[in-house]
This record gives structure tokens, sequence and C-alpha cells, in this order.
């Protein structure tokens, strides 16, 4: 990191693991689970949350003295807003299947809790460039949660990652197939979602002790 | 009776923390006493109820492919479909506020017991999720839209509600260290979410046929069946007789 300081590149490795969005400040669950059915929708969704709060964290951070307190919220909605618009029309026209396949998850993006979190906690406290790194951090905290999620349920549930297939064929028994290995439909299904990122949230605490809860 | 359908439906087939994940942030973060949890909860349903409706009043005569006709013919073109995030956005957060303010002036009590939760839900992932579901669904009428933004907060409700419940009792059990607080609440809430899952057979088959015809079919099966269970009702009385008559 010769590029940033180390507070700078603190800002970007601390929510990967020890403060993450999702398994730690409980924040952006909500879009999170219902696209992780596949490798490629759960990276769309990070990368279009990443541009989300990337961009947003710069333009509150450089509103934060302009904008009076008691109107703030629906001063950074409006610019979430305008910029979840912009991505929705950027996926429409380069992506329009995938975009169909995202259908309202993308505007949620709006009232995903980490962007308001982020804004709330740290953009309207701190210098632009400061708040830039620290929207990539969070959001790639994020992605990195919903990857894997996204990882284990498309290999496991239909034996592809990003639509190849990895574990070979299911109807010619090729690959894993040919030893009676069989895809577990029930990966798929939306339920899962949660209780992979129970389990995600297991193996992190079980290594990092002080994280663990009292109730 | 397609109002029945569609609360059942969004209620439990449809419900916006088991089926779609919608809300989860104050889900989890709100849900750990009861008392609290019955008052955001009555806070979503009360917000929903009023800005689905609005919402679809908007997408009906300002977003739709078209929706400007009402203004004159050259603006029948006009497709503003683009804006509906912010224009919701903007409208539940303006209703948020209203609804606040009215609560405020005209039901003290009320207000103090959902005051608090008030202003979070203007950013609850679930009002927002309600009235876009609503515009993907095509909700056809005002009435049917009131309906669903009641029933699916009711849904929201219900989730809440039982698991603030669950977790008020989990805590004298004996939860492996490192799952818990967040990590048996998300396990726990994938299993309410499979068992919800089941509720998915209530209504199956009624999409595709149209309601009139399926009752009339419906009545003469019934018809039919009735007739021939007479019948053999009819022959085995017969038969028993015979049997008697013949062992007499």
């Amino acid at each position: 990191m010769g590029l940033l300081s180390k507070k700078d590149s603190k800002l970007i490795l601390d929510p990967l693991a020890d403060n993450n969005p999702i398994t730690i400040q409980v924040l952006g669950i909500c879009s999170a689970l219902a696209i992780t059915a596949q490798l490629k929708a759960s990276i769309v969704m990070a990368l279009s949350v990443m541009v989300v709060l990337a961009v947003g964290n710069v333009v509150i951070s450089l509103l934060r003295n302009v904008i009076p307190g008691k109107i703030r919220i629906i001063a950074q909605l409006i610019i979430v807003a305008a910029l979840v618009i912009i991505v929705d029309q950027v996926l429409k026209a380069f992506a329009y299947e995938l975009s169909k396949q995202l259908s309202v998850f993308i505007g949620l993006i709006i009232t995903n809790c980490i962007i308001m979190g982020r804004f709330e906690a740290f953009a309207l406290a701190n210098k632009p460039w400061r708040s830039f790194l620290d929207g990539i951090g969070n959001a790639a905290g994020y992605g990195l949660i919903l990857i894997i999620v996204g990882f284990f349920r498309e290999l496991l549930g239909s034996g592809t990652l990003l639509g190849f297939k990895v574990l070979g064929d299911p109807i010619a028994k090729t690959g894993l197939y040919a030893f009676g290995y069989e895809n577990n439909g029930f990966m798929l299904l939306s339920p899962m979602a949660l209780i992979v990122i129970g389990i995600i949230i297991w193996v992190q605490r079980s290594r990092n002790k002080e994280l663990i809860e009292e109730h | 009776m397609e109002h029945i359908e569609l609360f059942f439906k969004s209620i439990f087939i449809d419900n916006m923390i088991f089926a779609t994940f919608l809300g989860m942030c104050s889900y989890l973060a709100v849900s750990k006493k009861v008392s609290t949890a019955v008052g955001l909860g009555a806070a979503v349903i009360f917000v929903l109820a009023v800005t689905v409706p609005v919402n679809w009043l908007l997408d009906q005569y300002l977003l739709k492919d078209g929706a400007l006709v009402w203004l004159g013919e050259e603006y029948a073109d006009y497709n503003l479909g683009f804006l509906s995030f912010i224009l919701f956005i903007a409208t539940i957060a303006t209703m948020v506020q209203l609804v606040e303010i009215v609560v405020e002036k005209f039901s003290p009590s009320l207000y103090n017991s959902l005051g608090i939760f008030l202003p979070l839900i203007a950013v609850n992932c679930a009002i927002l999720g309600g009235s876009l579901f609503m515009q993907s669904r095509d909700i056809p009428t005002l009435g049917l839209a009131l309906n669903y933004g009641i029933s699916s907060g009711i849904g929201w409700f219900l989730a809440i509600l039982a698991i603030a419940a669950i977790r008020e009792k989990i805590r004298y059990s004996n939860v492996p260290a490192p799952l818990r607080g967040l990590g048996i609440t998300f396990i726990i809430t994938g299993l309410m979410a499979i068992g919800f899952m089941s509720f998915g057979g209530m209504l199956t088959g009624g999409d595709e046929k149209k309601p009139a015809q399926e009752t009339k079919a419906a009545d003469i099966n019934t018809e039919q069946i009735q007739k021939e269970n007479t019948k053999e009702a009819a022959a085995a009385v017969s038969v028993s007789e015979v049997s008697t008559l013949t062992k007499q």
C-alpha cells in the first residue's frame, strides 16, 4: 500500500473482516439475500453498490457543510436515488437480462442501510478522499460476503459457477456426477442464504473471539 | 375474492421477511424485545397502508408508459418510468413526516408508542420494497393497492413479532458462543423461512384459470361425484340388502 498512508489503507481493509458491514455492523442485509442464488448476480449487485456508495460518499462529503442538519435524510435519499437511477439505466442498457433478474433489488439499493449508515457515520464528518476510500472499503466488505454466499449457493445448488458447469454435466453423468453426486436444489431457495450467512458469522466469530456477543 | 386471495398471499406466501428479505436491517436490530417489536411492526403496517396507495396513484397517473394521457393527447408518448425511484422515495419520506405530524397532533398516546420508530421507517427497505413490488406486479386497482399495503405490513409485523418472542426465550438456552446474538438469529430466520415456504401450497392453481369457470367446473364435479356417491351408496345398500336377504 505505497499509494495510501497507513490510516487510509485501514479504511479499506477494516470493513473486509473485523468491521464487516454485513456480519458485524448488521447493515445492508435487506437487498443482499434474495439475489445470491447465482454468482453473476451477486457480483453485479456488489459492483452497483460499490459505485453508488463511493460516489455518494464523495458527494455527501463535499456537501457536508451545506446540507442543513434537519433535512439531511431527505437530501441524502435524493442523492442516492439519483445515483441508483443512473446505475439502473446503465444496467438496463448493457445487461438487460441481468437487470430483469435483479428486478426491484437494484431500486432497493436506495434504502440499503449500508448507504445511509456510512453517510451518517462517516461522510458527514470527513473529507472527500477519505470518504471515497471508506465507501470503497465498505462496499468491498459487503461484496465479499455476497460473493462468498453466491459462490456456495451456485456451486452446491446448480453445480455451476458463472454459468460454467464446473462439476460436470448432470444429464450426461460426467465429472462428479459419474460417482453419484447430486445437486442440492435446496441451496437455490432463498432461506438457505440466511443459513449460509449464519455459518459465515459462526466461522468468523470462532476465529476472532473478541467479536462474540453476550446475547 | 381477489381481495381475500391477495390478502393471504401477501401475508403468508410473499411474506416481506421470509420470501423477499425486505426490512431485514430493522428486523434484526429491533427484535430484541417483544414490546419494541410490536411498536415498530405497527408503524410499518401504518406507513405501508398510506404509502402504497399514494404511490399507486403516482404510478397510474404520472409514471407509467402513456400515463400522462389525461393531460391531453399530445402527452400520450411520454414514459417517465425511470423517475419512479426518486418519486417513490420522496413520497415515502414526506408521507412519513406527515404521518408523524398528524399522529402527534391527534393521538399523542399512539405517537408516544410509535414515536422513535416513525423517522426510522423512511429508510426501511420494506416500505420502498412494497411500492416497487406494487409497481412491478401491476396491481390493478386502488383498493387492491391499499389491501396489498396493509397485508404485507401485517406479514412483516407477524415476522418481527415471532422472532422477538423467540429471541427473548433463547436467552436461556445454551447457544455455542460464536453463534450468539446475530448468528443464531440468522439461522432461526432461515428455518422460519423454510417453514413459511409450506404456505406456498395454499393458493396453487388459482393463477391459471378464471374463478367463474373454475367454480362452475367444481360445481359440476361435485354434483357428479355426489351422484356417483349416491349411486354407489344405493348399490351398496342394495347389495347389503341382498346379502342380508340371502343370509336369512
